[in-house]
C-alpha cells in the first residue's frame, strides 16, 4: 500500500511554492495586488496618493462594495443577479422623487428605498425559487423589468440636484477623522455580512447549497428558503447602493447605474466568489471592488483612454474565471495522483 | 425508468420523434408554436385595434427590418441555447463588427482608409475570431459559458471603445445602406427580411434535416451519451460559438448600415432580446429542446409587439416587456405542465404521479437555479 | 480455513430491544427484486459484518437504515417500533451514524467544517466556533492516527481521505447506530487497523455497528457476527467465530447456475491485444487479449478498475503507460469517435447516464454513432434511418411499437437491447460490455445473452464486463479476475466456478483449487 507521508502531503498544500500559497488566498493576492497598484500608479503620478483624489474616488468603490455584498451571497449559491444594477436605478430614482416631491422626510426616504430593493430582490427570488426559472434567465429579464419601472416612475421627469433638500450631498464628501462616510458605512456592511457568513447558520447553509446543493438537502438544509434570502439581501444592499448613489450624484434620471451590473459581477468575482458556488468571501469581494475601482481612477489620472476600462473589466473577469479553473484542476489532479493502487 | 406522462414541454422536432399522437402530422405543432401562433394573431389583433397606422405596409416595413438583426441572431443563439451553452457577448459583438468596418472605412486606424467590402469581411472575420474566442474558452478549457461570455461581454465592448472613442462614423455609401434600410422596390419588404428568411431556411435545414442538428440536439439532451456514441461534443460547441459570432458580426454590419451610424453603443441590450427571442419561440433553456420554426414565429411576434407598443407611444417599456415575455415563456411550460398533472390527477383518480418505484433521471440537468 | 488471528469476543446481546432492525423488508428498483423479505437487527456492544456479491442487497439495506430509501413492505425497527426514516438529517438525529460508500462531502468547504456539517460546534450568540470545530476535528483524526489538515479545503483531497472525513464525520456524532459501508475501500493497512481500534472502542461504548465490507478477512478480524446476504434474501447470520472463509464465500454464491445458451464459436486471430496498460491511481499492468469468436469476461469487484481499463481502450480517457493493438495496428485513441472508427464499441454501465438519449427514439438512438456514415451528403433520410433502425430492433427483438417510440417508454430490458443495436450498427470488431444485463428482467436476460453469444459466433471478440457471476462464468470463454486494479487471475472456461472467481476478486487466492465445497 501506498504510503501515508504521501497521502498526508496530498492534504496540505503545496507549502513551499509562494505562487500556490497566493492562490490559496485571493484576498492575500488581491490586497498584494492593490498595494503595489497605488505603488506604481503614486510613482507614475503625483496626482493619484492624494487625498483629496482618494477620497472621491472611495466613495463609488463603497457603493459597488456594497452592491457586491448582495451579489456575492447569490453568486455563492451558485446563482447571479444581472439586475442588480437596475435596483439601484429604481431605488436611486424613487427616493430622489420622493425628496424632490417634498413627499417625505430624508429618512423616510431611505426607509421607503431600502423597502423597495427588498421587495425587488424578493421579486427575484420568488422567479428562481418558486418558478424554476434559472437564475442568469430571470434577472435577465428583471434587469429589464426593473429598469422598466424606473421608467414609469420617472416618467421622463429627472431627480434634479437643486431640488433636493439642502446638504443632501454633502455625507458623500464628508469624513470622519479623514475616513469618508461611505467608506464607515462601507466597512461597517462588510464586517457584518463576512461575520454572518462565518459564523452563522444562515452563512454556512449559503455555502453548503452552493457547493453541493444535493449533499445539502441531506443535512436538512432548505435550499429554496437560503437561495431565496440570499436574492432578498441582494436587493436589500442594492437598495443601500442606490441611495448612496442618489446621495453622491444628487442628479438622477430613469437610466441611472445603467452597465454596473458588470461592474458588480466583476468585483465580486475578481474577488474570489468562484461563479461556481460554494466559496469566496464578501472581503475578497470588497477587495475586488477596490482594485477594480482604483484601476478605473488610475486610467483617468494618467489620462488614459477611458475606453480601456471595459476592456479591463472584462478581461479581468476571464483571467479570474480562469485561475479558478486551474486551481480546481490542479486540486483534481492531486487526487487522482495519490490515489493508492 | 420512468415514462414521463406530464412531459407537456416544447415539441421535440429533434428528428422522427413526438410522433406518437394520433394526430399524426399535426402533433409536433399542437404544443408551444401553437401557442405562440395564437399569441401572434393576437398581437396583430390588438394592434389594429389600438392603431390604425399597426396594418400598414410602412409599419410592416418598419417593424420587420427593425427586428432583423436580433432575428438573425437568435436563429444562431438557438443552437448553442439547445446544447446546454449561453452567449452573453453577441450584443457587443455586434458593437464591435460595426467599429471595425467603421473605422477601417472611415481611417480611424493606422491602415488608413479601406475599401468598405474589405473592412466589413475584416469585420466579419473579427466575428468568427470572437466567436472562436468564447468557443475554446468553454469547450478547452472547461469554463462555464455564462461567466466567459459575460467577460467577453465587456472585453468585446471595451474594444469597440477603443477603436471608436467618441467618435461617430456616418455617411457610409449609398449601395450597402440602402440594402439595411430599403424596401425590395414595389413591395413593403425590407430587403433584410428575405435575407433573414434565406437564412432561417439554412438554419431549418441544418438542424431539423441534417445530421448535424440530430447531434446538436443530442448534445444538449444528453452530453455524456452523446460523447460516447462519438458525437464530437467539443468540435461542435465550438463551432456553434463561432457562427454565433459571425452571425452577430453581420447583425453588427447591418445595423451600422441600417442607421448609417456606427458608434461604439451599437447593439447595447440586444442580448436580452435575442434570449428572449429564443425561449419564446420554444427554445428550452435547460437544452435538448426547440425548433426553429418557432424562433421564426416568435421573431413575428415579437416584432409585432415592439410594433405596438411604438405606436401606442411607449416605446420606453419595449425593453421591459421583452423581460416580461422571457420569463414568461421559461414559467409557461412549467404551468402548462403543473395544470396538466391537476388535470389528470382528477382524471385518474388521485393517482400522483412521482411516488413510487425510485425515479431516475437521465443524463445531466444545466447547473443554476435552486 | 480459519482467518482469525485473535478471538474474537462474542459480546452478545446487551439489553433487550435491538436498537435499530428492519423487520421483513422488501425493496423493489424496476426489474429487480433488491430485498425481499430480510429481517436484520443490530444489537448494541457488537459489530456485525454484512457481505455479499456486487447486488446482493448491501447498499439498499444500508440506504434503509439512513433513511434514504423506504421499504416496500416491511418496517424499520428503532427500540423495537416501526418508525419511518424521513431522511438522512431525520436518521442522524435519531442516533443513526453512516459512512456511505460514496463521500457526500462539500468540495469547497473546509475538512473541519464537512466533519461537522450539520452540527457545527455552537460557541457565544448561537455562532460557529470555528476554534473549537477545528480542535475536535483534530482530536477525531489523531484518534484515527490520520494526519489532515482541518482547516484545508476538501476539494483535490484522495478518495481515502474524503473517506477518511466521512468516518470522521460519523464519529462525531454521539450515534446508538454506526454503520460502515465499506469504509476501508480506499484505507491503507495502518488506517485500517486504526479504524478497528476506533471501531472497538466504539462497541465497547455500547453502540451497534454494521460493517459492510467485501474484504472477508477484515470481517473475521473484526466483526463479531457475520451476515451473509444473497440475491436480496439474508442467508444466515452467526457469531464469525462458528464460520470459516469458505463458508462465507459459499453462502454468497451458492445458487443453481442456470446454463445460458452459448454455441462455442471457432475462435480465429487475436484481434485486441493490450500489454501493461496502466493508469496510475485506476489500474496497473493489464494485459490480455481477445481473439476473434472470444468472449472475455472480466470479473471484480466494484471499484476493481474494470469500467476504468474500458474506457482507456475507448478513447474516453488515456492511459499513462503501455500498448494496445487493434486489428494489428497500434491504438492510441483520443476520443470515442477516432475508437469507433477503428472498429471498437464501448457499452457503457449506466444506460441512463452514458447509453441512451431520453428524448430521441429508438431510431435516433440508434444511428447516433453511425449518422456521418450513413448520411454523407449531410441530410437524413427518415426512411433509411427507421429501416436500419428495424432491423437491428427485430433481430434483437426490441419489443415497442415502433422504432419512432421514444426510448424512455421502454423497459429495462428492451432498452438494453437499443443500446447493444446502436453499437452493433457501428459495426465493431472488438465490443466491450460493461454490466449489460443490470437492471434488466430475466426473460430479456436471456435474449441479451443470446445476442452476445450470437455475436461472438459471427466473428467479433467481446469483452464481457460483468458483477454477476453466474452471467460471467455462463458467458466466457476465458476470465480475467481484477484485484484493485491489478490482474488477480485468468481462468479458463473449463476451471472456472464462482468460489474460484470470488477469491481472486476479493484478493484471496486458494491454495487448493478445490476447496470450497
Amino acid at each position: 500500500m501506498a504510503s501515508n507521508v504521501a497521502m498526508a502531503g496530498s492534504a496540505r498544500s503545496r507549502a513551499g511554492s509562494i505562487v500556490s500559497r497566493l492562490m490559496q488566498s485571493r484576498e492575500l493576492t488581491l490586497g498584494i495586488v492593490v498595494v503595489v497598484l497605488c505603488g506604481l500608479v503614486g510613482y507614475l503620478t503625483p496626482n493619484f496618493l492624494v487625498l483629496g483624489n482618494l477620497q472621491s474616488v472611495t466613495a463609488m468603490i463603497a457603493i459597488i462594495a456594497i452592491a457586491g455584498l448582495g451579489e456575492t451571497l447569490v453568486i455563492i449559491t451558485k446563482n447571479v443577479d444581472l439586475s442588480v444594477e437596475s435596483t439601484m436605478g429604481v431605488v436611486a430614482y424613487c427616493v430622489g422623487n420622493e425628496l424632490t416631491q417634498k413627499h417625505l422626510t430624508v429618512q423616510e426616504a431611505w426607509i421607503f428605498g431600502l423597502a423597495i430593493g427588498i421587495a425587488l430582490g424578493a421579486t427575484n427570488g420568488v422567479i428562481v425559487t418558486i418558478l424554476k426559472v434559472p437564475s442568469i434567465v430571470a434577472t435577465l429579464g428583471t434587469m429589464a423589468i426593473f429598469r422598466g419601472i424606473a421608467f414609469f416612475v420617472a416618467n421622463g421627469r429627472d431627480v434634479v440636484l437643486g431640488d433636493l433638500p439642502d446638504n443632501y450631498t454633502d455625507p458623500a464628501y464628508a469624513s470622519f477623522f479623514g475616513v469618508p462616510y461611505f467608506v464607515i458605512l462601507a466597512l461597517a456592511l462588510i464586517a457584518v455580512m463576512a461575520v454572518i457568513l462565518k459564523y452563522t447558520s444562515f452563512g454556512r447553509d449559503l455555502y453548503a447549497v452552493g457547493s453541493n446543493a444535493d449533499a445539502a438537502a441531506t443535512i436538512g438544509v432548505r435550499a429554496r428558503v437560503t437561495v431565496f434570502a440570499a436574492f432578498t439581501i441582494g436587493g436589500f444592499f442594492a437598495g443601500i447602493a442606490g441611495i448612496l448613489w442618489g446621495i453622491y450624484f444628487g442628479g438622477i434620471d430613469s437610466t441611472t447605474a445603467g452597465g454596473e451590473s458588470l461592474v458588480v459581477i466583476a468585483a465580486v468575482v475578481v474577488g474570489g466568489v468562484s461563479i461556481t458556488g460554494g466559496s469566496g468571501t464578501v472581503i475578497g469581494a470588497a477587495l475586488g471592488a477596490l482594485f477594480l475601482g482604483l484601476v478605473n481612477n488610475a486610467l483617468g489620472v494618467l489620462s488614459v483612454d477611458q475606453s480601456w476600462l471595459q476592456v479591463f473589466y472584462g478581461a479581468v473577469i476571464l483571467i479570474a474565471v480562469s485561475v479558478d479553473a486551474i486551481i480546481q484542476r490542479q486540486a483534481q489532479l492531486n487526487k487522482a495522483r495519490s490515489r493508492i493502487r | 425508468m420512468t415514462f414521463d406522462t406530464n412531459a407537456t414541454s416544447h415539441s421535440d422536432a429533434g428528428g422522427a420523434s413526438a410522433k406518437r399522437s394520433a394526430l399524426g402530422v399535426l402533433a409536433p405543432f399542437i404544443r408551444w408554436e401553437m401557442l405562440l401562433l395564437i399569441i401572434l394573431v393576437a398581437t396583430i389583433l390588438i394592434g389594429n385595434w389600438a392603431s390604425g397606422d399597426f396594418l400598414t405596409g410602412l409599419n410592416f416595413s418598419n417593424s420587420i427590418n427593425n427586428a432583423m438583426e436580433v432575428a438573425i441572431m437568435a436563429l444562431a443563439m438557438a443552437p448553442i441555447i439547445i446544447t446546454g451553452d449561453i452567449d452573453l457577448s453577441v450584443e457587443s459583438m455586434v458593437g464591435l463588427s460595426g467599429a471595425v468596418m467603421g473605422a477601417l472605412w472611415a481611417g480611424l486606424t493606422p491602415f488608413g482608409m479601406v475599401p468598405l467590402p474589405i473592412a466589413i469581411v475584416i469585420a466579419l472575420l473579427v466575428g468568427v475570431i470572437g466567436g472562436l474566442f468564447n468557443g475554446i474558452l468553454v469547450t478547452r478549457w472547461g469554463l462555464p459559458a455564462l461567466v466567459v461570455t459575460l467577460g467577453t461581454l465587456a472585453l468585446y465592448r471595451g474594444l469597440a471603445k477603443v477603436l471608436m472613442g467618441t467618435n461617430v462614423v456616418t455617411n457610409l455609401p449609398g449601395g450597402y445602406t440602402d440594402f439595411a434600410f430599403k424596401n425590395i422596390p414595389g413591395t413593403f419588404i425590407p430587403w433584410t427580411f428575405p435575407t433573414f428568411l434565406i437564412l432561417a431556411v439554412i438554419f431549418w435545414a441544418v438542424m431539423h434535416k441534417t445530421w448535424i442538428g440530430r447531434e446538436i440536439f443530442a448534445i444538449g439532451k444528453n452530453k455524456s451519451a452523446a460523447r460516447y456514441s462519438g458525437v464530437r461534443v467539443g468540435t461542435t460547441r465550438t463551432a456553434l460559438f463561432v457562427v454565433a459570432g459571425f452571425v452577430a458580426a453581420l447583425a453588427g454590419i447591418i445595423l451600422a448600415l441600417r442607421f448609417d451610424s456606427v458608434r461604439s453603443s451599437n447593439g447595447i441590450n440586444m442580448t436580452l432580446t435575442v434570449v428572449t427571442i429564443a425561449v419564446l419561440g420554444g427554445i428550452d433553456i435547460n437544452g435538448g429542446k426547440g425548433t426553429i420554426t418557432g424562433v421564426v414565429l416568435a421573431v413575428l411576434t415579437l416584432a409585432a409587439v415592439q410594433s405596438v407598443l411604438r405606436l401606442v407611444g411607449v416605446s420606453a417599456y419595449i425593453d421591459a416587456a421583452v423581460g416580461f415575455l422571457l420569463i414568461f415563456s421559461v414559467i409557461a411550460p412549467l404551468l402548462a405542465r403543473k395544470t396538466q398533472s391537476l388535470f389528470n390527477r382528477g382524471r385518474l383518480g388521485g393517482q400522483s404521479p412521482g411516488t413510487g418505484p425510485q425515479r431516475e433521471s437521465f443524463g445531466q440537468k444545466r447547473g443554476g437555479g435552486v | 480455513m480459519s482467518g482469525l488471528n485473535n478471538p474474537v469476543e462474542n459480546v452478545g446481546v446487551v439489553g433487550g430491544t435491538p436498537p435499530l432492525a428492519l423487520a421483513n423488508v422488501s425493496k423493489r428498483f424496476e426489474a429487480t427484486q433488491a430485498l425481499s423479505d430480510v429481517s436484520i437487527e443490530m444489537r448494541p456492544g457488537e459489530v456485525q459484518g454484512l457481505v455479499g456479491e456486487n447486488g446482493a442487497g448491501k447498499s439498499t439495506i444500508v440506504k434503509t437504515f439512513a433513511g434514504i430509501l423506504q421499504p416496500d413492505t416491511g418496517s424499520v425497527l428503532l427500540d423495537g417500533k416501526p418508525v419511518t426514516l424521513h431522511g438522512p438529517a431525520n436518521a442522524r438525529s435519531l442516533g443513526i451514524a453512516v459512512v456511505h460508500q460514496e463521500p457526500h462531502l462539500f468540495p469547497d468547504l473546509t475538512v473541519a467544517e464537512n466533519v461537522f456539517i450539520g452540527h457545527a460546534p455552537r460557541g457565544g450568540l448561537g455562532s460557529v466556533n470555528w476554534r473549537k470545530m477545528r480542535r475536535d476535528a483534530e482530536s477525531i483524526f489523531e484518534s484515527l492516527s490520520v494526519s489532515l489538515d482541518p482547516s484545508s479545503k476538501v476539494l483535490g483531497l484522495s478518495m481515502a481521505d474524503q473517506q477518511l472525513i466521512e468516518i470522521a464525520k460519523a464519529l462525531s456524532v454521539d450515534a446508538r447506530v454506526l454503520i460502515l459501508d465499506e469504509p476501508t475501500a480506499s484505507l491503507s493497512s495502518h488506517e485500517v487497523e486504526r479504524l478497528f481500534a476506533i471501531v472497538r472502542q466504539t462497541r465497547d461504548r455500547g453502540v451497534a455497528v454494521l460493517f459492510v465490507s467485501h474484504r472477508l478477512e477484515e470481517v473475521f478480524e473484526l466483526c463479531d457476527r457475520s451476515t451473509v446476504l444473497r440475491d436480496g434474501k439474508l442467508v444466515i447470520t452467526a457469531p464469525t467465530s462458528e464460520l470459516t472463509t469458505a463458508d462465507l464465500v459459499r453462502h454468497m454464491v451458492g445458487r443453481s447456475v442456470s446454463l445460458f445458451p452459448r454455441s462455442t464459436a471457432k475462435v480465429g486471430e487475436v484481434l485486441l491485444d493490450v500489454r501493461n496498460l496502466t493508469r496510475s491511481g485506476f489500474f496497473r499492468d493489464i494485459s490480455f487479449s481477445v481473439r476473434s469468436g472470444e468472449i472475455v469476461g472480466l470479473a471484480g469487484l466494484v471499484g476493481a478498475g474494470r469500467s476504468e481499463v474500458a474506457r482507456v481502450l475507448f478513447g474516453l480517457d488515456k492511459a499513462d503507460s503501455g500498448e494496445v493493438d487493434l486489428n494489428g495496428k497500434r491504438a492510441n485513441f483520443a476520443s470515442p469517435s477516432e475508437a469507433l472508427g477503428a472498429g471498437i464499441a464501448y457499452v457503457p454501465e449506466d444506460r441512463h447516464l452514458d447509453g441512451l438519449v431520453a428524448g430521441f427514439s429508438i431510431a435516433e438512438n440508434v444511428t447516433l454513432p453511425i449518422l456521418p456514415r450513413l448520411f454523407p451528403r449531410f441530410f437524413t433520410n427518415g426512411s433509411r434511418e427507421r429501416n436500419l433502425a428495424r432491423g437491428y430492433a427485430e433481430r434483437l427483438k426490441v419489443r415497442a411499437t415502433g422504432v419512432d417510440s421514444l426510448v424512455e417508454a421502454l423497459s429495462g430490458g428492451n432498452q438494453q437491447k437499443v443500446v447493444l443495436a446502436k453499437w452493433l450498427a457501428t459495426n465493431p470488431r472488438v465490443l466491450i460490455l460493461d454490466e449489460p444485463t443490470r437492471g434488466v428482467d430475466i426473460g430479456a436476460k436471456v435474449e441479451v445473452h443470446r445476442i452476445i453469444s450470437d455475436l461472438a459466433a459471427s466473428g467479433l471478440g467481446i469483452i464481457l464486463i460483468s458483477s454477476e457471476l453466474p452471467e460471467v462464468l455462463a458467458m466466457s470463454d476465458r476470465i480475467m479476475v481484477l484485484h484493485e486494479g491489478r490482474i488477480s487471475a485468468e481462468i479458463p472456461r473449463a476451471e472456472a466456478t464462482e468460489e474460484r472467481v470470488m477469491f481472486a476478486a476479493t484478493g484471496q487466492f486458494a491454495e487448493d483449487a478445490s476447496s470450497g465445497e
